[in-house]
């Protein structure tokens, strides 16, 4: 009994690590742009199938293709960013909205008809490995997965605590008017914001791609995580989606585990329904620290 | 060195203000006084981007200022310290201060700069690494500008720098601002508190309804029988 819980609470912080990647950057976006990203999952979705075609045609290992994806991803953030969501930026809640959706779909249906329905799968030496320390097995595909997401979360508080660019971009979320009569340039912080976001989706995809198959409509599985774990952890806070997307994880797999293994969304949702009754603020204080 | 002639501003149909002129010369502290919703604001609002001037022009420096969005007329050396000291709350003190020196030619000198505002506002080093949003009213005050100061501005406009702050520390803040003053950086000072305010700039315009419906010397002003019986409870 305790080695199947220790189990199933190490499966869901290493997909919980997944789960923050993409989660940081829905909450980054909303945080510092005031939008909200559903098109992020579909980045995701991009960023396996870039891993999978330099996988399948170059032989690329899924973890090496992280040095394209990430700054594939980070461009497409910033087009989007300067010729998408700017110029909706001044409209109300509904456009932003539908902008989003919108792409959100158009992206999975280009998907479909680029991919086809199919799933891919990339196989690497590692994708079946496992070690145990005593009766609890780990997957070494997901714990690179894991310990690679941890990392970009952390360079990515560094960037935020440690630049001046960061600085700016915090400054910014919490005041985009008095940053201005600071000399910041709203723009270029919200492209760089928006850049890092998709790009942190990319990331995603690519870890996910030595253990998780690849098919067009596999981003929404990963922005539905990610809208509980934003929810969860406080809009906008970055700290607190890392933590709620751990939470998530582990709470997903005990579902698995304890529930029934159609059942872990269950669980999941029973505890964004328990927040928002008692904690509709979430769990954590504001803008990240 | 800033000249605003007959600027006119609106938010969306309802005119702040119309046909403003005012100027600020170098190193000059000016005063621009009034009651609340007479268009101060507004008129900094315009001078620093925030807002639109409908017509008439904005020169700072021989730099048209109407063609540019507000971080162009920051870089332009032009601190804004809004009205409700509007510090960066989840950011620590040095960190508001940092954010100040965001244009590249206070970068380039950002540290000296620091240490400069740390000896003008002690209190300010001593909670370098506290939360801005933790902090009193007055001392988020002094906060607001210390960061426009950290521009290195060669015009430093405040905007009520005495709204809500007891009376002590807002006669601790406007000595601060006079020591800013005497080191050569001009000064735009809106205040609803006239009287206070004649105390230290040369000269001052009053705005009324969003027009300049005086102005003068501070002396001429302090003597000003309209201004003592409307601003001064004489």
């Amino acid at each position: 009994m305790l080695a199947t819980l220790a189990q199933a609470v190490v499966n869901g912080l290493l997909i919980g690590g997944i789960y923050a990647l993409v989660s940081i950057g829905v909450t980054l976006i909303f945080g510092v742009v005031k939008i909200v990203n559903f098109a992020q999952g579909e980045f995701v979705m991009i960023g396996m199938y870039i891993s999978f075609f330099l996988a399948s045609t170059f032989g690329v290992d899924p973890l090496l293709s992280l040095l394209i994806s990430m700054p594939s991803l980070f461009a497409i953030g910033v087009l989007l960013q300067h010729f998408l969501i700017r110029r909706v930026l001044a409209l109300g809640d509904m456009p932003q909205i539908f902008l989003t959706f919108a792409l959100s779909l158009l992206l999975m249906n280009i998907a479909l008809l680029l991919f086809t329905a199919n799933y891919r799968t990339v196989q690497t030496p590692y994708s079946e490995l496992t070690f145990h320390i005593g009766p609890v097995y780990f997957a070494v595909a997901k714990l690179i997965a894991f310990a690679i997401a941890m990392l970009l979360s952390a360079l990515l508080y560094l960037f935020l605590h440690g630049t001046d660019l960061g600085k700016a971009m915090r400054a910014a979320a919490q005041n985009r008017e008095v940053a201005m009569l600071m000399g910041i340039n709203p723009d270029r912080v919200f492209c760089v914001a928006v850049g890092v976001a998709l790009a942190l989706a990319g990331a995603a995809g690519s870890l996910l791609m030595p253990f998780y198959p690849a098919y067009p409509l596999v981003g929404q599985i990963f922005v539905l995580m990610a809208f509980v774990a934003v929810v969860l952890g406080t809009l906008g806070n970055i700290t607190g989606a890392l933590i709620a997307s751990l939470m998530m994880g582990v709470a997903e797999s005990l579902g698995v585990q304890f529930v029934g293994a159609d059942s872990g969304l269950i669980v999941v949702f029973v505890m964004l329904l328990l927040t928002l009754a008692f904690r509709p603020n979430g769990l954590f204080g504001g803008w990240a620290r | 060195m800033l000249t605003l002639s007959a600027v006119s501003a609106r938010y969306g149909s309802v005119p702040a203000i119309s046909d403003v002129s005012i100027s600020v010369g170098e190193g000059e502290a000016v005063g621009l006084l009034g009651a609340n919703g007479a268009g101060k604001s507004t008129t900094l609002r315009a001078i620093s981007g925030l807002i639109r001037a409908t017509s008439g022009s904005i020169t700072f420096l021989g730099a048209d200022l109407a063609a540019l969005p507000p971080h162009k007329i920051a870089e332009l050396g032009i601190a804004h310290v809004p009205e409700g000291r509007q510090v960066f709350p989840e950011l620590t003190v040095k960190e508001n201060l940092e954010v100040g020196a965001y244009i590249p030619s206070a970068k380039a000198e950002r540290n000296r700069t620091l240490e400069l505002v740390f000896g003008i506002f002690p209190a300010l080093a001593e909670r370098r690494n506290q939360l801005a949003g933790t902090m009193s009213g007055g001392e988020q005050q002094m906060l607001a500008v210390g960061r426009g100061l950290m521009l290195k501005p060669r015009l430093l406009m405040l905007d009520e720098p005495s709204l809500g702050l007891a009376p002590v520390v807002t006669d601790a803040t406007f000595a601060k601002i006079q020591e800013v003053h005497a080191m050569g950086t001009a000064i735009l000072l809106v205040e609803q508190n006239v009287s206070r305010a004649l105390g230290m700039v040369q000269r001052a315009y009053v705005l009324e309804s969003g027009k300049v419906i005086i102005q003068g010397s501070s002396a001429e002003l302090a003597n000003n029988k309209q201004v003592q019986a409307a601003y001064l409870g004489m």
